[in-house]
């Protein structure tokens, strides 16, 4: 440790470390713009210059490294006089336009200004003007005046994004940061960088003149889209829902949140939301009250209960749904006697029933520091943004990434070894390289398998190194020869020293079994529901023509139904469904997911229902408590949480005793026939769908095209 | 362009470059004529004996490489290329045990107005920069070498590169160079003309093929240089001292300056002389000799100031320059630096103000904009100035201009910031009442 002391303060921090982490340590706060503690170190905007004894010029706290015994004065008159004149440089070619900017309230600027700026300005010429820049449906360049070329953005998407869309054109005075020859910003994390920006530069497109930020509440919320969990902050001002920050949490989402989880809010105050339970008669639908809408469930429930026997009514629940909604699905199914409760609405094979549930294997932060990694049957950049840049981190320390996956998609980092095979050849592929693997180490192969070079290479890219992780993506979980694949896995892993783990579709994907989302004996499956085998469906967040492996088919499957009841915060399944009721999307809600790392995280509702809309977990519980199924008492969120998983504590991460990714030994290696269905990344549930500003984007877009993004 | 065309524009244009006869105990531009610039040209007039010795190849037991380091440092040479900074110093900071790939960088970005002096050592004689990079590159353990050639000045980088073909295929470059163990890579890079690009760092980001804008320092680029590794930057006419302070010894060379300022040295001298040109005299001869040597103020008119070293050193008035001697110490006393040695002469004809705006231009246009004192500062500074020529001046212009060039000074992450400021201060320091009386008229023409 070196000792420096700061401002009088003694402080010990790392070699290596820089004055700004030792005055962070000693809770000493140094002005600047450019130095982020994500990015690398530009030392550009000079506004962190600060006094070190013994050195004549003042120094960027940001880029001077400390030394043993170092004294440094942020406050002194030559500390301060650099950082004033430094401020005057940066509100020289400032529009100075805050009373119009976006950013008010809420700028580095504006507030470092309040303490180092002048009231008056010394410059009278004319300011610098910056050609505003159209880069896209979700980052606003309309005042590129503004910019205080700090260049945070452009570091941001080379070092984080890994792409490196934005750059600092031209020079001196006539720099600006631009996507040259007028492309577009295309990352799936570009909101990110509305974040990093400074001042009113970069400004959210969707969110642009819509509220200052003091006057709307800041809650805490949990992003209901994929496997993260991202940790969120979530902007309302009069019961609606203006913006999405990402809220800090080192061990899930850092400091980052993906494009979806910011702009996915646009959809809860779309026209197509559900505000009032609605009865299809003759053909029609017509709304009603809540009592009349339930009653109706209630009665049908029970006629094809008498009719048709228990099992045959259904329920298949969105992995996206909470951890309640998903128990308090599974309890009204199985208090009524059926078996039939499924939420793997795009999965191709159903195994029999597991206890345990599977999970990433390791913990989400540990991804950052991978050596070796084989990622199977995923478009991790897509489909798990933030997963996919911890281990962007990971390869820039050396980490040799190696995939086997159906298409070449770009993950903006370098893929060490990348097999193409067809989805059919994902058993044979992997059993090449575990007869490679089998090779190196000595071993009895599982099947004598003829390796491929490819094999071969990532075979001895995965022997090498130390801490490493097999991980299976969507195409693998939905896959119709999982189980296969996922043991051919696990014998791989034992060999190589790695972990198993499912990257998980969805916010809930592992909450869904833990809470045993899922049929047992006798029950129906999610395939044998949508195929019309169920008299009486519960459609909980689901959309058939949408989230499932048959789409069109599983619609005139669904539609074969007695009843189709659908819980929704949207008017969707109207071609399908005799019953809609409105119910809460997570902003309206309190609930719990459980992310891909087992942790369980709750959260509450940030502004109220909508219209007639009412949580799903308690319209679930008044159902149950109408059909008179014992344990529909809960009278709160907490009490729902406790029954579903005891002992478990939000925050925290559920016991290993309950997660596992075995799996049993296959009947046959035989090669699939259907294709896995994945999501695109802007089809993923039913809020990213409804989100005008993420329809616009150039990912979505391929999607409209055919091409799986 | 050939080279006979360059030597007509410059014979049109009055200018003589370095073949004048005029230089005192020259080295460098010693016995050229204009066209002896090929290797057996060079050769005939003792090139590549320096190379020869070292390697021990005429006989002699060569030298180490502790023994060519000792040397340079017992010469006093300082780096030409502007902050005189020691250069055996340099080379010993270079960690000669480290096991990977080590660079040698020439810097030939010549870009500083008032500075040429390169680009005739380059274009006349160009086997000396190769034979003081070959030695250099042996003294630090260094196998691959760069010349960052300033791009408007493409004729010299073609004739380099002309130079190093002949280098390569007399065995003075290459693979096991004349049969020693030693083997040196030594390629010609040119730039797109940026000036700040001869700033070391942003030279190395600009041969990565990158936007040309310095690095912070810590990390040096001895440690972390060109591609991140260990990396020694000189300066043209620094690596042309090499080859005759090897072959004639350092104190030779140290004697052949003055103590602490070894050896000869270039100076491009321009502005109202009766003959600009390069002019390569000693260290410590007294200025007067070196205006003698350039045929005076031209027109016989009366010498106003001196910038001795280039457009970003401050500006001498008349009588403190004509005390100095040329030389780092001697100069840097008057409160000027000797820097690349572009001595810009001006007379009692020129308009200080006019002269400032001219040079805050140059250095509004070509600050990178990567930090903020820079980038703002320097277009605020030329926006001053321009505004006292136009005669929109006002009383308080005098006081924010010094601030301003204060508030750029030592804040920024290169010396452009240092650069832009300190010609502005000596103006300001020893012009003030010129400037104060454009301000006053300007604002009678406004009260009338």
């Amino acid at each position: 440790m070196v000792e420096v002391e700061l401002d009088g303060k003694k402080v010990e921090v790392p070699p290596g470390s820089m004055v700004m982490h030792a005055a962070e340590k000693a809770g000493v706060f140094v002005p600047h713009f450019c130095y982020h503690k994500k990015l690398s170190i530009a030392a550009n905007c000079r506004m962190c210059l600060v006094d070190v004894e013994k050195a004549p010029k003042p120094m960027p706290a940001c880029a001077t490294p400390v030394t043993q015994g170092m004294v440094v004065r942020t406050k002194s008159d030559k500390a301060i006089k650099a950082q004033q004149s430094v401020m005057e440089f940066l509100l020289i070619n400032h529009p100075l336009d805050c009373p119009i900017c976006d950013q008010g309230g809420e700028c580095q600027l504006q507030d470092l200004a309040m303490g180092y700026g002048a009231s008056t300005s010394r410059y009278e010429e004319e300011k610098r003007v910056v050609a505003p820049k159209d880069i896209g449906p979700l980052i606003s360049m309309e005042e590129m005046s503004r910019c205080i070329h700090c260049t945070r953005c452009v570091r941001f998407g080379q070092e984080i994004a890994g792409v490196m869309e934005l750059g600092m054109s031209h020079r001196g005075e006539h720099s600006e940061i631009e996507t040259f020859l007028g492309g577009t910003v295309d990352s799936e994390l570009s909101g990110n960088m509305i974040d990093l920006c400074p001042v009113g530069a970069l400004t959210s497109k969707p969110f642009r003149y819509s509220a200052r930020t003091w006057e709307m509440s800041r809650r805490k919320s949990i992003s209901p889209h994929d496997s993260t969990g991202s940790n969120l902050v979530i902007q309302v001002k009069n019961h609606q829902v203006l913006r999405v920050l990402p809220l800090e949490n080192e061990a899930v989402n850092e400091c980052w949140i993906a494009d979806r989880d910011r702009f996915s809010y646009e959809a809860l105050s779309g026209t197509d939301r559900l505000t009032q339970p609605m009865l299809k008669q003759g053909g029609e639908w017509v709304s009603v009250d809540w009592s009349t809408a339930l009653e109706y469930v209630a009665n049908g429930l029970n006629e094809v209960r008498a009719e048709h026997g228990a099992n045959a009514i259904g329920a298949l629940v969105s992995p996206h749904s909470t951890v309640e909604e998903l128990y308090l699905a599974g309890a009204l199914v199985r208090g009524l006697g059926s078996q039939s409760i499924d939420s793997r609405l795009r999965y191709a094979e159903f195994a029999s029933p597991r206890s345990k549930a599977r999970w990433l294997g390791r913990s989400i932060a540990s991804l950052s520091t991978l050596d070796r990694v084989l990622v199977i049957g995923s478009n991790l950049r897509k489909e798990h943004p933030l997963f996919a840049q911890r281990i962007r981190q990971a390869a820039k320390r050396g980490a040799k990434v190696c995939t086997v996956r159906s298409a070449v998609t770009d993950w903006a980092m370098p893929i060490n070894t990348d097999i193409q095979a067809n989805f059919s050849d994902w058993v044979g592929t992997l059993l090449g390289i575990a007869s490679a693997v089998a090779r190196i180490k000595g071993v009895k192969p599982l099947v004598d398998a003829f390796p491929s070079a490819l094999a071969e290479q990532l075979a001895n890219a995965m022997i090498s190194g130390g801490d490493k992780a097999i991980l299976l993506g969507n195409a693998v979980a939905h896959h119709e020869k999982a189980e296969t694949i996922t043991y051919i896995c696990n014998w791989l892993s034992e060999q190589i020293g790695a972990t198993v783990g499912f990257l998980g579709e969805a916010a809930n994907t592992v909450g869904a079994q833990l809470v045993h989302a899922l049929p047992r004996q006798g029950g129906s499956s999610a395939k044998d529901m949508l195929s019309g085998k169920s008299k009486a469906l519960l459609l909980v967040n689901a959309e058939p023509g949408l989230d499932t492996l048959g789409g069109a088919e599983s619609v005139a499957g669904v539609s074969k139904a007695r009843m189709v009841v659908t819980l929704s915060p949207f008017k969707t399944n109207l071609g399908c469904s005799d019953v809609l009721l409105p119910v809460s999307p997570f902003t309206e809600t309190a609930g719990s997911f459980v992310n891909a790392e087992a942790r369980l995280q709750s959260f509450h509702a940030v502004i109220r229902p909508l219209g007639e809309t009412r949580p799903a977990w308690k319209v679930l519980r008044a159902l149950g408590e109408m059909l008179n199924i014992p344990g529909f008492t809960q009278n709160s969120v907490e009490e729902v949480l406790s029954a579903a998983l005891p002992g478990a504590s939000a925050g925290s991460c559920i016991s290993p005793d309950l997660l596992s990714n075995e799996a049993e030994f296959p009947a046959d290696w035989s090669e699939a026939t259907i294709e896995p269905h994945v999501a695109s990344m802007y089809q993923l549930d039913g809020l990213v769908r409804r989100s005008a500003s993420l329809q616009a984007t150039v990912d979505a877009k391929r999607f409209d095209e055919g091409v799986n993004a | 362009m050939s080279v006979n065309a360059v030597l007509q524009q410059f014979a049109s244009s009055g200018v003589e470059t370095c073949f004048h006869g005029r230089h005192i105990n020259p080295q460098i531009y010693a016995d050229l004529n204009g066209s002896n610039w090929s290797l057996s040209a060079y050769e005939q007039r003792g090139g590549y004996q320096a190379l020869r010795k070292i390697l021990g190849m005429d006989g002699g037991q060569g030298l180490t490489q502790d023994e060519v380091i000792a040397t340079v440092k017992e010469s006093g040479l300082r780096g030409r290329g502007g902050a005189g900074f020691p250069t055996g110093l340099k080379w010993s900071f270079m960690p000669r045990q480290f096991p990977g790939q080590k660079y040698l960088v020439c810097n030939s970005d010549e870009g500083e107005p008032g500075t040429c002096k390169d680009r005739d050592i380059l274009m006349f004689n160009p086997h000396i920069v190769i034979e003081g990079m070959a030695i250099a590159a042996y003294a630090m353990g260094i196998s691959t070498g760069y010349n960052y050639i300033h791009g408007e000045i493409f004729q010299v980088y073609e004739r380099f590169e002309a130079a190093l073909e002949e280098a390569r295929a007399a065995g003075y470059l290459g693979q096991a160079i004349m049969g020693s163990s030693f083997s040196f890579q030594l390629h010609a890079h040119h730039g797109f003309g940026a000036y700040i690009c001869g700033e070391e760092t942003s030279l190395l980001e600009s041969l990565e093929g990158k936007k040309g804008q310095p690095r912070f320092k810590p990390p040096f680029p001895a440690s972390f240089g060109l591609y991140g590794k260990p990396t020694t930057i000189n300066n043209t006419e620094t690596f042309a001292a090499v080859p005759w302070i090897i072959r004639h010894g350092g104190l030779a060379y140290l004697e052949c300056g003055k103590p602490n300022n070894g050896g000869t040295k270039i100076f491009s001298v321009s502005g109202d002389v009766e003959r600009p040109g390069n002019y390569e005299i000693p260290l410590g001869t007294p200025f007067s000799a070196l205006l003698d040597l350039a045929g005076g103020v031209s027109g016989g008119r009366k010498l106003k100031a001196v910038i001795p070293g280039g457009s970003s050193s401050p500006v001498l008035p008349a009588h403190v320059i004509m005390d100095c001697t040329m030389d780092y110490d001697s100069i840097s006393k008057a409160g000027s630096m000797l820097g690349s040695g572009a001595v810009i002469v001006m007379d009692e004809t020129r308009c200080m103000v006019e002269s400032l705006k001219r040079l805050s231009y140059f250095y509004m246009h070509e600050s990178c904009g990567q930090c903020t004192p820079c980038r703002e500062g320097t277009g605020w500074l030329w926006r001053l100035v321009d505004r006292i020529h136009r005669g929109e001046g006002r009383e308080t212009d005098m006081q924010l201009l010094d601030n301003v060039a204060e508030s750029i000074m030592g804040r920024t992450i290169c010396a452009l910031g240092d650069a832009a400021a300190m010609p502005v201060r000596a103006m300001v320091k020893h012009f003030r009442p010129e400037f104060e009386a454009m301000i006053q008229s300007a604002q009678q023409a406004v009260a009338v």
